[in-house]
């Protein structure tokens, strides 16, 4: 019946090589060049990296380079500026356009940094509570709830208060405080997926629990989590940027665009710009890492490819 | 049909606790499952229905080593299940697969239909690549799926060819027992007959044992050599598929079958036994007979006393006080060479 005529179809078949399917490279340059955003999102970041990474070589000064007959200047097009500040100068005279550049190095390198320590305990932690649940869920909720009840900025003080506060204790530190989030969330996902067949089809093969977990919870977590932690990248620029203000994030003369954005608070009202442009520079760069985030997600989901 | 018995089942029993609030004054239970007795001998096909709710998916997925028994023994091959390390059961898996009701949540939408044929066969063989990759089209080939969709993630098939990919991975490792739980309830009914054909067919080629559990006769009566009929967590009616078909000897049971639409209007002329009333909670399973609450021959006794699951007549086993078609018993008495 049926089934013979599926056999003729084996038959014909038996020679024909597996069809071809697109190489992963080629499906992601397809997918990432029909996502508009997809496409702004990979540009910016690509721009934002080769700023950080070629920062020495663009500025047209050194960051920390005082003078104190340029102070307050305003950006080329305003009344007084000049094309040798494009955008400006501080209080102190040093070069806006040059801080920025160098400040990215910083916020970039602590923003993504923190993110990865932050979800990696997360996940790590989300994956293991979810999964094995009774007792060991217990106690690590109870952890993360211990740890939502600190209040962030005021563990990341104590801690770097105690410790030598550098790039690394300051990467640390975040990645500590924020790993809350992606452990409840991942456990979240994982209640839900532990629950589907294909997990109970594993388990009833026999597949070891960390194969499970590696092979069949963790890739279809990632997506929601590459959500969250591309929303968190901004947040942790931000929150270095508090700490900076702080005076416990990275120590002058070294700069990040926290430490610009909060050096140019109290010059708001008169010198606009000491604050906008670090602004105008973290909101782009978050933009884009959201954007690619947003791809990346829709790369990662085999049904979305056509 | 060899006699020799490679699974039996005894007194299992499945109790999940829901008591509700937080104090658990007073503990309740759901008796999803309440004392099973067969057995399954080697190379023959146990048919078990019910109707949801019975418990016969949670029999299954207890013989599948998926959920543990409150109370009972699982002996495969002489070996209480049970009883086995982490480890020792590990490799038992092996031998013991299952096929899953739904084709669309049983396999990962990340894995492509090679790395989810591979998965047992990695799992427990030490094969190189070449030797995986051939056992892969092999059992592609086996179940009628096209060798050149390898590469292809299971959105991208209907539930028909799903199922015959989570057949594939069931047979990959040549088990002992695979569990068939409701294998085609999810799927079109066009597509229904062919997944059964596959089943038999698979089942005969390749000697294979089955329990196979469905809500409905018709499926079972297709496939099985023995029927056991669950009602309420326990079985009310075991034997063969011929004797089943001849007469019931449990109420619950007669119903069962006169529920199998006839397509023949001509031939609709029997008397229908239709059951009455819904199945009671199974938290609080009624005193006595389980069925009493929709017989239509329940008596005092009934209401009262349990009634043993026992061997009626040569074959048949039934758990009822006033057994429906007496004539077949004695005809069957009779018979006793079979």
């Amino acid at each position: 019946m049926s089934h013979e005529s599926q056999a003729v179809v084996n038959d014909i078949s038996k020679d024909e090589l597996v069809e071809n399917r697109p190489s992963s490279l080629k499906r992601w340059m397809r997918l990432l060049w029909r996502s508009k955003t997809g496409t702004v999102g990979l540009i910016i970041v690509v721009i934002a990296l080769l700023v950080a990474i070629f920062a020495p070589l663009i500025a047209p000064y050194q960051p920390q380079e005082i003078n104190p007959v340029n102070m307050l200047k305003p950006p080329f097009w305003m009344e007084n500026g000049s094309m040798e500040n494009i955008l400006g100068t501080d209080n102190l005279g040093r070069d806006i356009f040059s801080r920025i550049l160098y400040g990215s190095q910083i916020s970039i390198l602590v923003g993504v940094m923190s993110v990865v320590v932050a979800g990696f305990i997360g996940v790590t932690v989300g994956l293991v509570s979810g999964y094995f649940g009774g007792i060991i869920d217990n106690i690590l909720m109870r952890l993360v709830d211990s740890f939502l009840a600190i209040p962030t900025i005021l563990f990341a003080l104590v801690i770097l208060a105690i410790f030598d506060s550098g790039v690394f204790t300051l990467i640390i530190v975040l990645g500590v405080t924020n790993w809350v989030n992606y452990a409840r969330l991942v456990r979240g996902e994982v209640l839900t997926l532990k629950e589907r067949d294909y997990v109970k089809a594993a388990h009833s093969i026999g597949v070891s629990n960390f194969k499970i977990i590696v092979r069949h919870l963790l890739p279809n977590v990632i997506s929601s989590f590459i959500v969250i932690s591309t929303l968190s990248v901004a947040t942790t620029i931000i929150l270095e940027a508090s700490l900076s203000f702080l005076g416990l994030g990275v120590q002058p003369p070294t700069v990040s665009w926290g430490s610009i954005l909060s050096d140019g608070r109290d010059y708001l009202s008169t010198s606009w710009w000491l604050a906008t442009f670090p602004g105008i520079a973290i909101t782009i760069t978050v933009l884009g890492i959201i954007f690619l985030g947003d791809w990346l997600r829709d790369v990662l989901d085999p049904r979305t490819q056509k | 049909m060899q006699d020799e018995k490679l699974l039996v089942v005894n007194n299992l029993k499945k109790h999940f606790d829901v008591t509700k609030g937080f104090f658990k004054k007073d503990k309740s239970y759901v008796y999803a499952v309440d004392g099973l007795n067969f057995d399954v001998k080697k190379g023959e096909v146990l048919g078990i229905v019910g109707e949801s709710g019975c418990g016969k998916s949670t029999a299954g997925n207890m013989i599948g080593q998926l959920l543990e028994p409150t109370e009972g023994e699982i002996i495969f091959e002489g070996e209480d299940l049970l009883n086995l390390s982490r480890s020792e059961l590990r490799k038992r898996r092996a031998d013991i697969q299952m096929i899953f009701q739904d084709p669309f949540s049983s396999l990962n939408p990340r894995m492509r239909v090679f790395e989810l044929i591979a998965e047992p066969l990695r799992t427990h063989r030490k094969l190189n690549k070449k030797e995986l990759r051939n056992r892969v089209e092999e059992m592609m080939d086996l179940v009628g799926l096209n060798r050149a969709y390898m590469n292809r993630f299971p959105h991208e098939f209907s539930g028909g060819q799903r199922q015959r990919i989570g057949i594939a991975r069931a047979i990959a490792l040549n088990p002992k027992l695979i569990i068939c739980d409701e294998p085609v309830s999810a799927l079109d009914v066009s597509i229904q007959s062919q997944i059964l054909n596959l089943l038999v067919k698979l089942q005969k080629e390749l000697d294979l044992t089955f329990i196979f559990i469905a809500h409905g006769l018709p499926a079972v009566k297709y496939i099985s050599d023995r029927i056991a009929v669950m009602y309420l967590g326990k079985i009310v009616e075991l034997t063969t598929k011929e004797k089943l078909f001849e007469g019931a000897l449990h109420p619950y049971t007669e119903g069962l079958l006169s529920a199998v639409p006839i397509p023949d209007p001509e031939e609709r002329t029997k008397e229908r036994h239709i059951i009455e009333g819904d199945i009671p909670s199974p938290e609080n399973p009624p005193n006595g007979c389980n069925f009493h609450t929709r017989c239509p021959f329940a008596q005092d006794i009934c209401r009262n006393e349990e009634p043993e699951f026992e061997e009626k007549a040569n074959g048949r086993f039934a758990a009822c006080h006033f057994p429906l078609n007496t004539h077949l018993l004695e005809k069957n008495e009779t018979v006793q060479s079979t």
